[in-house]
């Protein structure tokens, strides 16, 4: 079999299995499909949280982030796997003894107040639209890039695909196909990994071989990288150009903002305790790091890779027979354009400008020594794509890797649906508007409603990949959920005397702040120099964190303390097996065992 | 309520809570240290040493912290079953 024809065998496989699993876990009650019956085990939780967590940015462009940045990756390493430790020791078990469905549950009781439940539900979906529209880009880029499809139709395949297990398993049907799509994933992600790592140090294991030598020589793999980035006039591969104070809030802002993520938390009432809570946490993080700590690897390994085959190699266009020109490349002594490159150019992940138009591709640093202007510009996506031919294994490789990244889009989107559908029907229509709806047409409330989130989040994807800033929106989703949900779930677990009026002020407080200041630099005007403390968009959601927690403590002092109802939830939900409900806290919802 | 009552005999959740909060700062701060002061804060001292062929502080920023953060929840974990037997705390 060809590429290609592995490629769609694996897709076909991948897709049919994630309908089976649908097919056979229909949620029949509210219970079944906001929260998967409360019932399944830690372990399966963990990988489900695993591929809900980690999207089409943690499989396609990480690694290649951090090939480009270095040092400067890092903000992604620990940000986006330090968020567990907060998750665990702060929210989830918490959140689990509260034992509703919702985030906006969470806050709407806590702060018996139908407007903090309100302003929970916009940020809930403001933070998990912006999200869920990367996704269905990335499905989109991988059906046009390797079978022949256009983005759009490719998009709509994925859509069709979602709805399917999405509307009729809810959360019981998202929870199982997640799992079958981290063992996709993480198979497509480390199996190529391993064979690179074996190329460039010798090592089969990738997170070995980072602290290892480079392959052949006793020079380390990282000495070795940072001399030849630095010879080309690039900056050091271990360090950055970043400053200390914006490294620190951006890891900062993407710790919080996952700890604060309605998807990401949600996963943590599927589990039958607090006990079930916490170590599913922690085999969350299990699974999530494997894909965390192969990924700094595969892109120190594919920058060096990368150099190494395509840096004064001479470039063969179309119109040459490739095998010929190769040939005749070598006995002049030269180096040709590797196959990878000629396949890879056609999906425009790479580009070639011949600006001295000496026929050599000279891939160089904006402070090159020998001062050549740059002539090879590469998207960052184009590593974990194109690593298994750059390692030059067999075609099915290839199509797992394909497979691997429309499973680890797919979950991602499935795991905001949920959060999307719930928003609607749970808690702005039973919660809020219309108390008196029986349980059965809640279900059938949240199946229209992901029916309609799966068709907008489509629209949102194919219409979005027209406008430029469907990456930088990515930055809002952090600070919005570090700085307006984070703070007021922490200070409402661990502070009795927070209320409403305090809740209100810091939610608000978080939303604008961040807003105005992400929404200022990105898109309003907005220069570097007048970043406040020097902290990029990227990085304030954590500084307008801290303002939110002051503004909402100072409120609260000023205002009346909380119900003892409240109080006492409050009392209950710290210590496991304790939860009653209380009065005006549980008035409109009892709590789930 | 009569059950529950027999069933919470010897609980002392006044003194869990204050166990589990005094955990949760232990585990926090070293949660700040492996990340925010080795990775970051402390980084360029720590690179003077090595870890294989990496230099410290930046093995921390990519991998090492990594493989703290999963340690700190299991033991998070651990600790926090042992303090519910410890005071009474039945689900």
């Amino acid at each position: 079999m060809d590429q290609q024809a592995w490629t769609y065998f694996f897709v076909v496989l991948t897709f049919g299995t994630y309908i089976y699993i649908a097919i056979r876990s229909k949620a029949g009650s509210t219970e079944d499909f906001y929260v998967a019956g409360h019932d399944v085990h830690p372990v399966v939780n963990g990988m489900a949280t695993a591929a809900d967590w980690m999207s089409a940015a943690s499989f396609l462009s990480m690694a290649g982030l951090i090939a480009f940045l270095g040092y400067g990756g890092s903000v992604y390493l620990m940000g986006w796997t330090g968020g567990y430790v907060l998750l665990a020791l702060l929210l989830a078990p918490y959140m689990r003894e509260f034992g509703k469905f919702t985030v906006p549950d969470f806050v709407g009781d806590r702060y018996y107040s139908g407007l903090a439940r309100v302003i929970a539900v916009i940020c809930a979906l403001f933070v998990s639209f912006t999200y869920i529209a990367g996704q269905m880009k990335g499905v989109g880029v991988a059906f046009s890039g390797f079978l022949g499809v256009p983005a759009n139709v490719g998009i709509v395949i994925g859509m069709a695909i979602v709805f399917v297990y999405a509307v009729w398993g809810g959360m019981k049907g998202i929870t199982y196909t997640q799992v079958a799509q981290y063992v996709v994933l993480i198979f497509a992600y480390t199996i190529p990994a391993i064979f690179i790592s074996l190329t460039i140090t010798s090592n089969p294991m990738p997170q070995l071989g980072f602290i290892g030598d480079a392959a052949g020589t006793d020079i380390s793999m990282l000495d070795k990288l940072n001399t030849v980035v630095r010879d080309l006039g690039f900056t050091e591969y271990t360090s950055t150009t970043k400053s200390k104070i914006d490294v620190f809030c951006i890891t900062a802002a993407l710790m919080f903002g996952t700890a604060g993520l309605p998807h990401v938390i949600i996963r943590f009432f599927t589990v039958r305790s607090v006990q079930a809570a916490r170590v599913s946490a922690g085999w969350a993080l299990v699974f999530i790091a494997i894909l965390y700590t192969t990924a700094p690897a595969v892109g120190a390994f594919a920058r060096l890779n990368f150099i190494d085959t395509v840096n004064d190699s001479t470039y063969i266009s179309d119109t040459e027979n490739y095998e010929a020109r190769a040939a005749q490349i070598v006995r002049q002594g030269g180096k040709p354009v590797p196959v990878w490159y000629k396949d890879w150019e056609k999906t425009g992940l790479l580009a070639y400008d011949d600006k001295n138009g000496d026929g050599i591709m000279q891939y160089r640093g904006p402070n090159a020594p020998d001062g050549i202007a740059n002539e090879v510009v590469p998207n960052r996506d184009i590593f974990v794509l194109a690593n298994p031919q750059i390692a030059q294994l067999p075609g099915w490789v290839v199509g797992l890797v394909v497979a691997g990244g429309l499973a680890a889009a797919l979950s991602t989107a499935a795991g905001l649906l949920m959060v999307i559908s719930s928003a609607i029907s749970h808690d702005l229509l039973k919660r809020t508007f219309k108390p008196d709806m029986s349980e059965s047409d809640e279900v059938l409330v949240a199946r229209v409603a992901a029916a309609v989130a799966v068709i907008c989040a489509g629209l949102l994807g194919i219409f979005a990949t027209q406008l430029p800033f469907v990456a930088q929106v990515v930055a809002f989703a952090f600070g919005l959920a570090a700085a307006s949900l984070f703070p007021i779930i922490f200070l409402g677990i661990f502070w009795k005397r927070m209320n409403k009026e305090g809740a209100i002020a810091a939610m608000l407080t978080g939303l604008i702040t961040t807003f105005s200041y992400i929404y200022y630099f990105k898109f309003g005007g907005g220069s570097d120099d007048q970043w406040l403390f020097g902290v990029s968009p990227e990085g304030i959601g954590f500084v307008f964190m801290w303002l939110a927690l002051a503004v909402g403590a100072v409120v609260a002092i000023m205002t009346e303390e909380p119900p003892q109802d409240i109080q006492d939830l409050v009392e209950d939900i710290r210590i496991p097996g304790t939860r009653r409900a209380h009065g005006i806290a549980d008035a409109g919802m009892q709590p789930v065992d | 309520m009569a059950q529950d009552n027999q069933e919470n005999m010897g609980a002392d959740p006044t003194a869990y809570w204050a166990a589990t909060k005094r955990l949760t700062v232990v585990l926090l701060a070293v949660w700040f240290l492996v990340s925010y002061g080795a990775g970051i804060l402390f980084r360029d001292a720590l690179d003077n040493y090595s870890f294989g062929g990496a230099p410290l502080g930046f093995w921390f920023a990519q991998n090492g912290a990594i493989y703290i953060f999963v340690a700190l929840i299991f033991i998070y974990c651990w600790k926090m079953n042992q303090y519910e037997s410890k005071f009474r705390i039945k689900e």
